[in-house]
């Protein structure tokens, strides 16, 4: 009676399960580069790259199957002697800038960094104007 | 003081309409699509093995060897990929050559999808950790991209391919020079 209504129940749940992939990770992506340094800058690198499956975390948060495999792609290159940036351009050539969390500044997004300093230049116009006038 | 009182209300409606453009923006449905940005470059230089003894491994050199193709990325443990499947059969009987990425697959698994909801692929290119897929610029399965003659991206379809999808993948395949 209670297993009936437990079953469909179960299966729901496993659904998403079902949905993963059997095969092993790729190389690099749980193993780290045997250079530290060169690990260190790929690790630098893999927290600014966005998952591309799990949209709101960095590849190098994600246990997504794409994750580990865009480490992998991360780690291989930097280890032949890419350097970070030509990684990354790499996959922005390939995703567009979504997939990288570095601020950049591009045709797009000039006003985010224009605004603010506009806004400062206008505060401290009107702020010496009172001043001269409380005089 | 009139001109304050204006510039007053002018600054009013500056917020509220920043606030509308917010609520706006909050209301719609968030898109979870990421684009390629692949489309009208070529394919890069890759080579797969074979996945099912049944069909030969696929290459770059494959896609560039004159015949407009559709190059569908796809998985046995990909749920939409067996809806898009009638689809692909459709598509293919309408003359369309399907070329498939079988993405982090194991053989055999790759082998009973195929045989319980058919095999419309004339390749298909074992892709185990996905690098063929992250150099096209696709970041899920099912999708489908339309690559011309000269294995140049012209479209992608991001998602199963639905009925009414059909005559567009056709018609992209047409304009890609089939």
């Amino acid at each position: 009676m209670k297993l009936g209504l437990v079953l469909p129940l179960l299966v729901a749940l496993a659904a998403p399960a079902i949905a993963q992939d059997q095969l092993p990770p790729a190389p690099y992506a749980y193993r780290q580069i045997a250079d530290p340094a060169l690990e260190a800058k790929a690790q630098a690198l893999m927290e600014t790259l966005r998952c591309l499956k799990c949209q709101s975390q960095s590849i190098a948060d994600s246990d997504a199957p794409l994750a580990g495999d865009m480490r992998h792609q991360v780690r291989s290159r930097i280890a032949a002697g890419e350097e970070p940036e030509a990684v990354r351009a790499w996959l922005v050539e390939r995703y567009g800038d979504y997939v990288s969390y570095k601020p950049a500044m591009s045709a797009s997004t000039w006003p985010l960094f224009a605004i603010p300093l506009v806004l400062l230049a206008l505060v401290a116009l009107i702020l010496r104007r009172r001043l001269a006038r409380a005089k | 003081m009139i001109r304050m009182r204006v510039f007053l209300w002018v600054l009013v409606a500056l917020a509220v309409a920043l606030f509308a453009l917010f609520a706006y923006q909050l209301s719609q449905p968030k898109n979870e699509f990421v684009q390629s940005a692949m489309i009208g470059e070529p394919v890069p230089p890759f080579d797969l093995p074979a996945s099912v003894p049944d069909r030969p491994g696929l290459s770059s050199a494959h896609l560039a060897d004159g015949r407009p193709k559709l190059l569908n990325v796809f998985a046995s443990w990909c749920p939409p990929c067996r809806v898009e499947a009638p689809q692909l059969e459709q598509l293919e009987r309408s003359g369309a050559n399907i070329v498939g990425l079988a993405i982090r697959d194991r053989p055999e698994d790759t082998a009973a999808f195929l045989a319980a909801y058919g095999n419309p692929f004339s390749r298909i290119g074992r892709d185990d950790i996905s690098e063929v897929q992250l150099s096209i610029g696709s970041s899920a399965a099912p999708e489908t991209f339309v690559v011309d003659g000269r294995g140049i991206i012209r479209y992608q379809h991001i998602g199963e391919i639905r009925p009414e999808h059909v005559p567009v993948l056709l018609a992209e395949l047409r304009e890609a020079g089939a």
